[in-house]
């Protein structure tokens, strides 16, 4: 996992409650056996029409959020199923950074092992970020991790919550099964003391 | 000091806490699947690593398998390759996979308890959200990432931080027509799908102790769709009484053991929890959804929301949405709505409690011509018991389709799917746009209501018909 650093970056809307995991990429891309190629998925039946063309009123389709790395969404962003190609396909596509008012939390959890920071600000700060990018769609949001702080176009810094470890692991690449190999000792203590096993093989 | 059975599950599974670090918790089964462990094998073969606990581990073919004629090929070549590579990464490193061609094949949430493998006092892990389907026997189980997969394949551990307890007292008898599939539609919609998030649902209350196994996990298994981390019931006689004598479950002095220690795991009075709730259960109906996510539920015969009388701007948008995306019309109810499928079928409802249901309904009756039924089995052991006790034939010739085990039309990856348009009464667990096919649009429901709902042709409130 690479280093995450700070940025600056305008803010791609999406101004719905509730975003599934189904919608940031379908369960029918999901036939894959790779990470790969999946940020062409990514929204792929709000981006798309039946004809496979890109319908030209949805968001990720426009001029404007090219080079975008922070997705301004509703609240409860990526609820539903477990997939991992959730954040692959938001990273794949170049997102940094996602601001919403609460996640799900196995989404959230696998945005973390994949650099890819969610952010939850309180309603005032998120409606003020929809209102700042309506006004003027180049407008730009400052994340900075060290200091956990967003800075709003308006110029208002607000802080976010992320736990210690999280912040530490993105911050310095760290990988987590590195991390919990480490506590093989503790592992294999635990495993010694463990009464009535199962056997799946039997 | 008094705790509650979630407490107890996270305390007896912590290896080591270290300062300023998550929880590094223990492992007892780990479920694995087609779909979200194939790029965790891989990362294991680059690092190098091994299975740590082949024998905490097994897998099935689900996702992704037809439910066709499994003698004959499978015409999707990506899906045909990705079961392959499942059984491949079994056998290269060491572990079980109950494959395309087991006997012992079925979704994954259906074959860990029917095996015995799912036991009380566990945590058990998958990469899928509906794992909360083995907290029925009061096993902490949850779902995981590819990530997390690919952790506990190594370590059989994973960093986790301590979740809230959040308790759901149901009490009263369910009237006729009423099944845990409403108790878990009504929870959700009452809660919302965000409303769970963060905690572990423990359920209790005379509804949930009147409730048999395969009910139990109907209610667990929709946990997640109220954005709970996991959904569990404390063991007791029901719990025991199921497992008992399945292949996998401890025997003779084990048992006994196993028992006297599944004994102690049930909430200690005087135990608080964060959050609790408190549900009717003799006031409740049928329940049905009427939008794009599993929140958005009503009695079957109420009118679903008018999106002009909410408040909330970004709240009444995701609604008119969800109802345009329905073709449906707010302030309406949607009993009486046209139906072209019916889907009966995934780790919701496969079990053959939910058969025997959906047969009873549909025995010495016909499915509407204008619609399709399909009924999926969640098991090969499933679909041996329905033979025995002659469903199949009752399905048949009601004119329903019966086919292999899979999670089909749940997630449609495998060809299995609605048209765009096309409206399904469906005893799966999710609604979202696109969930049964491009376009598709799913109205959530009990076997019951979806037996009633194929006879009709329209949504249909089975007590019309009992």
């Amino acid at each position: 996992m690479k280093p995450f650093t700070d940025f600056e970056s305008r803010i791609v809307p999406l101004a719905i409650n509730n975003i599934d995991t189904d919608q940031i990429i379908p369960a029918r891309f999901l036939k894959t056996v790779s990470k790969q190629g999946l940020d062409k998925q990514l929204f792929c039946d709000w981006r798309y029409d039946a004809a496979g063309a890109p319908r030209p009123e949805f968001i990720l389709n426009q001029e404007r959020v090219r080079g975008a790395q922070v997705l301004l969404a509703g609240d409860n962003f990526g609820c539903g199923s477990s997939r991992e190609h959730a954040p692959w396909a938001l990273t794949q596509f170049g997102f940094r950074a996602v601001v919403s008012t609460s996640f799900a939390d196995i989404f959230k959890q696998n945005s973390l092992k994949n650099s890819l920071l969610p952010i939850v600000v309180p309603p005032d700060v998120h409606a003020e970020l929809f209102a700042a990018v309506a006004a003027d769609p180049d407008a730009k949001v400052k994340i900075d991790l060290p200091r956990q702080t967003l800075t709003t176009p308006g110029g208002r810094t607000v802080e976010f919550p992320i736990d210690s470890f999280s912040k530490h692991c993105l911050l310095n690449g760290v990988d987590e099964l590195g991390y919990i190999m480490q506590q093989e000792a503790a592992i294999a203590g635990y495993e010694a003391a463990r009464v009535g096993s199962i056997d799946t093989r039997g | 000091m008094s705790r509650t059975i979630i407490e107890k599950l996270w305390d007896s599974h912590v290896v080591q806490e270290q300062p300023g670090a998550p929880a590094l918790l223990y492992i007892d089964l780990h479920l694995v699947h087609e779909v979200t462990s194939p790029q965790a094998f891989q990362d294991l073969r680059e690092r190098g690593l091994k299975v740590r606990r082949p024998d905490l581990t097994i897998a099935t073919a689900d996702h992704s398998i037809p439910t066709t004629d499994r003698s004959l090929p499978i015409v999707d070549e990506i899906a045909a390759r990705q079961l392959a590579q499942l059984e491949a990464n079994c056998a290269e490193f060491g572990i079980r996979c109950l494959g395309v061609h087991s006997d012992r094949q079925g979704i994954v949430h259906v074959i860990g308890p029917e095996l015995g493998l799912t036991q009380p006092g566990m945590t058990v892990v998958c990469g899928d959200s509906h794992t909360a389907t083995h907290g029925a026997f009061g096993a902490l189980a949850f779902g995981i990432g590819t990530s997390e997969v690919e952790n506990v394949l190594a370590t059989q551990c994973l960093l986790q931080r301590r979740s809230k307890t959040y308790q759901v007292k149901v009490d009263g008898q369910l009237a006729p027509g009423v099944t845990a599939k409403d108790i878990i539609l009504a929870l959700i919609a009452r809660v919302g799908i965000g409303g769970g998030t963060g905690s572990v649902f423990e359920y209790t209350g005379s509804t949930i102790r009147g409730l048999g196994m395969e009910e139990r996990m109907t209610v667990c298994n929709m946990s997640i769709e109220a954005g709970a981390r996991a959904g569990l019931v404390a063991p007791d006689d029901t719990t025991f009484e199921y497992l008992c004598g399945r292949p996998h479950a401890p025997k003779g002095a084990a048992w006994d053991e196993a028992l006297a220690r599944w004994r102690q795991l049930p909430t200690d009075a005087g135990a608080s929890y964060d959050q609790s709730i408190t549900i009717d259960g003799a006031a409740l109906e049928p329940m049905i959804t009427y939008g794009t996510n599993p929140g958005m539920g009503v009695p079957i015969g109420a009118p679903v929301p008018e999106p002009s009388r909410m408040a909330d701007p970004i709240g009444r948008e995701s609604v008119a949405k969800a109802l345009a995306y329905m073709g449906l019309q707010g302030g309406r109810p949607v009993l009486g709505l046209p139906v072209d499928v019916v889907f009966i079928g995934s780790c919701t409802n496969s079990r053959i409690s939910d058969l025997r249901a959906a047969a009873a309904i549909l025995k010495g009756r016909k499915v509407n011509p204008k619609t399709r039924v399909l009924v999926v089995p969640g098991s090969q052991e499933i679909k041996r018991q329905a033979i025995a006790e002659g469903l199949p034939e009752i399905f048949r010739a009601a004119g329903c389709e019966w086919r292999e085990p899979g999670c089909s039309m749940c997630i449609a990856m495998n060809g299995d799917q609605l048209s765009p348009g096309q409206y399904s009464v469906s005893t799966s667990n999710r609604n979202f746009e696109g969930r049964q096919g491009k376009g598709a649009r799913t109205f959530l429901a009990s076997p019951l209501t979806a037996a009633a709902s194929a006879i009709t042709g329209v949504v249909t409130d089975v007590r019309t018909l009992l």
